[in-house]
């Protein structure tokens, strides 16, 4: 039996009807959602194929573990978590990592003592606004992100790119919200320093002899 | 206020969730702080570029072969129900 499903439809109405039984409900939620995990699988592993095997796997998954699903997170969220995880797992797969002990380990050395200032500081030439519309832009920004430790890259598109708070955030990848807003902080100083030296306006460069002082 | 500490409330103050106090403090340091304004500004303008970026467009014909997967999972799923 096939119901239609009306645009206005809120996600938490459609996996009731997908919980339910009904298929359209669940392919529309997949339709909803399926270019933002397969543009987090990219932005995370750099490759269509793996971009694509881990958006399949996301929403098979979700398919497989609905009736798990109690809503206490949203449905978004709870996708952008399981693709999450896969693409984790990618990652420490191509690079021969057995086990999470080694991420454990260097979680310790995770603290705002070791941030690294800032040291390429100008104004922008453009605002945000100027930037977007040129072509170049969007490789600028997806190179600068693929530069990223993958653990900040990842809290960074939850969390600025994807706008899920610092303890949906913490949730999604089991981590501390201390924890998230040091690699938090760590992406966005990184980035900045990367877009900085080619959008910054050398008139405005900042130049310090000695470090901070106040 | 030392650089350490507002290195560490960075994230708060430019997500506007910081403490007034703390919020008055790091605004006495910027009225004096030529590259701390930058910087905050810079990350900003930062996470305005990434948040206005689109999500990239499935490669043709993933969406069908997504969606035939699902299709045939669910077939399996609710045939062994």
């Amino acid at each position: 039996m096939t119901t239609r499903v009306a645009a206005e439809t809120t996600d938490a109405e459609l996996v009731q009807r997908a919980k339910a039984g009904e298929l359209d409900a669940f392919e529309m939620l997949t339709t909803r959602h399926e270019r933002r995990v397969y543009s987090l699988a990219m932005r995370m592993l750099r490759q269509e194929q793996d971009a694509e095997d881990i958006t399949q796997q996301t929403f098979l998954s979700a398919l497989e573990n609905l009736d798990g699903f109690r809503g206490e997170a949203s449905f978004s969220t709870w996708l952008l978590r399981i693709a999450s995880h896969a693409a984790l797992k990618v990652i420490r797969k191509r690079r021969g990592l057995e086990t999470v002990s080694l991420e454990a380990a260097t979680e310790a050395s995770e603290h705002f003592d070791s941030i690294p200032h800032p040291e390429f500081i100008a104004d922008w030439r453009q605002s945000p606004e100027q930037l977007v519309r040129k072509h170049e832009i969007q490789r600028l920004l997806d190179e600068a992100l693929a530069r990223l430790d993958e653990k900040h890259r990842l809290v960074f598109l939850l969390r600025d790119v994807e706008g899920l708070s610092i303890r949906e955030t913490a949730e999604a990848l089991d981590l501390s919200e201390a924890n998230v807003k040091v690699r938090l902080l760590r992406a966005r100083l990184q980035l900045r320093e990367q877009l900085t030296q080619t959008l910054g306006d050398p008139a405005t460069q900042v130049v310090r002899s000695h470090p901070h002082e106040h | 206020m030392k650089c350490e500490e507002l290195l560490a409330m960075l994230n708060e103050y430019v997500d506007g969730t910081v403490d007034p106090t703390i919020c008055e403090e790091f605004e006495k340091h910027m009225a004096g702080c030529n590259p701390c304004q930058l910087v905050v500004d810079n990350i900003r303008k930062t996470i305005t570029l990434y948040k206005a970026g689109r999500p990239y467009e499935l490669p043709a014909q993933f969406h069908g072969r997504l969606h035939d997967a699902l299709r045939e999972k669910w077939k399996e799923k609710h045939k062994s129900k």
